[in-house]
């Protein structure tokens, strides 16, 4: 591991100050993934501005309804907040099912949407990536895959984003606002994400420096009806192979409101707007729900080991969908 | 201007089951190698140094957590309890004593970070947090019993090589049914209904 120096910031003008000062700094929250990374060489940062005892780790109902979660509230404390569990309760079970509860109490919000990618071949300093090397290759294309995207990719990089916290969040339209030395900004969570095309080493909008200092989640009534569902190849501390975050509200027999998004599927987490556009007004039933998962996967461009996915994802949109109506009628 | 040169070491103090540890560290070293390199406290184990078996698991201001991605440096200020700090005495904590008479492991090697992370567990559950196998998280649907069910995926973070999940299971289960009817025995102190 390279050598670094350590700084711990109590305020967030001071934190954006010493990434401003030095590109080569790196901002340090629960270290769950970071750490990790700087063992294996592929990050090496000169200097860690320790962010976690920054003020923004208060999970707060506003006024109008929105929820604003700050950067350095850890998973746990996210996952336990009692106006998530009563108002997004697939965010809570999103975040409970990454990870393990050590990593958890470790990990912030902030942290999460910024993790890297699980990818075997970027975690290998020792072989090609186009995300850690641009321009070195993606071994993942012809090699081993049968956990990457099949949307959104490129012929550059196929590689997943592991969040699962990022999927409830993308569903329920999430807002992240961030600081820089030149002034603060904001980007909804599904714009953060860039798309992959020919760079997939740059993967956010974000300013270089910028430190995420809260999530937002505007009102949505809907989220009250939510589920999040994991698949993984065991039944507990994996990272997914496929899933989803749905929220459905159904009157009459009808579609009158719904999110979805997919998770282990592309470079971000994967808002299903084609989906939720074939939704909205139609019966709740069996055939609605896949003639949506079919119109959002028909964008699906899978790989020879990971069509698999394809199937998993529909599978799962009718299944979580179907639940959800009826627990919307109970 | 290219920024200064960082300094690579600090001198830090580390509050360790209530004593201070004063020491100088490179930055690089992990609370896990200082408390076993440095300190000579070596009942927290290294397995896989990723984060991934749980066997360095530790109390970080009383919740649990891995060690081994915990920097040294960064864990200056915080209460940190390891197993060595989990006896009173020659009194063994009602965990510890669970896995002992229920065989809660076969090595050994995993059960200091099993038994740090049961007793984070129990704390955790009787908070109320819900967990992923938990199937209405919302608050009004009250706390999960603490099934094996819930004890399995609350201990996954902790790896046995062993494969003694059935004792330990069964070691942590004692262990919080045991702390529950503490809590609801009429044997607790009276001191606030006695002022009251």
């Amino acid at each position: 591991m390279r050598e670094f120096g350590y700084q711990r910031v109590f305020d967030v003008s001071g934190a954006v100050a010493l990434l401003d000062a030095d590109p080569d700094a790196r901002f340090l929250g629960g270290g769950t993934n970071l750490v990790d990374l700087m063992k294996t060489g592929v990050e090496r940062p000169a200097r860690l501005v320790d962010v976690r005892e920054l003020p923004l780790d208060t999970v707060e109902l506003m006024s109008d309804g929105s929820l604003r979660i700050g950067a350095t509230v850890t998973n746990s404390d996210l996952a336990a907040h009692p106006e998530v569990r009563r108002r997004y309760p697939a965010l809570t079970q999103a975040v409970l099912a990454g990870a393990s509860g050590q990593l958890r109490n470790m990990a912030t919000v902030g942290g999460n949407l910024l993790q890297r990618t699980r990818c075997g071949y970027f975690a290998d300093v020792t072989k090609p990536c186009n995300k850690r090397v641009p321009g070195s290759g993606c071994p993942a294309i012809e090699g081993e895959h049968h956990n990457h995207a099949i949307l959104g990719a490129s012929d550059r990089c196929v590689a997943t984003h592991p969040s699962d916290m990022g999927v409830a969040l993308t569903a329920f339209d999430a807002v992240v606002s961030y600081e820089t030395a030149e002034g603060p900004g904001e980007v909804p969570l599904s714009w953060l994400y860039l798309p992959v095309g020919d760079t997939p080493h740059r993967e956010t909008d974000l300013p270089p420096g910028a430190l995420i200092t809260h999530v937002t989640l505007p009102p949505a009534p809907v989220a009250a009806n939510s589920r999040y569902r994991k698949v993984r190849e065991r039944a507990s501390y994996a990272f997914a192979i496929g899933s989803t975050a749905a929220a459905l509200d159904v009157q009459d027999g009808v579609v009158r409101d719904v999110r979805l998004a997919f998770g282990a599927v592309a470079s971000r987490p994967w808002r299903a707007r084609a989906a939720e556009r074939v939704l909205i007004g139609a019966p709740a039933d069996a055939e609605t729900f896949a003639a949506a998962a079919d119109a959002e996967l028909a964008a699906a461009r899978p790989l020879p080991h990971n069509g698999y996915k394809v199937t998993l994802m529909r599978n799962l949109v009718v299944a979580e969908l179907t639940r959800l109506a009826e627990e919307a009628t109970r | 201007m290219a920024p200064a040169t960082p300094s690579t070491h600090s001198a830090i103090s580390l509050n360790i089951n209530g004593e201070k540890h004063a020491l100088s560290v490179d930055h690089r070293t992990t609370l896990l190698d200082a408390l076993r390199e440095r300190l000579d406290m070596t009942g927290t184990k290294k397995g896989c140094d990723q984060g991934q078996c749980g066997a360095c698991t530790v109390l970080l201001d009383g919740r649990r957590a891995v060690s081994c991605l915990q920097l040294a440096v960064a864990a200056e200020g915080r209460e940190i309890t390891t197993i060595e700090g989990m006896a009173t005495g020659d009194q063994l904590h009602p965990v510890q004593k669970a896995f002992l008479d229920l065989d809660g492991y076969q090595c050994g090697y995993c059960t200091p970070g099993q038994i740090c992370s049961a007793i984070a567990v129990i704390e955790e559950h009787a908070a109320g947090w819900p967990s992923a196998v938990t199937d209405d998280v919302r608050p009004e649907a009250g706390p999960p019993p603490l099934s094996a069910d819930e004890i399995r995926e609350r201990m996954s973070g902790n790896l046995c090589r062993c494969g003694a999940y059935v004792s330990i299971v069964e070691a942590v289960a004692r262990a919080a049914a045991a702390e529950t009817r503490t809590v609801t025995s009429a044997d607790l102190p009276q001191t606030e209904e006695a002022a009251a």
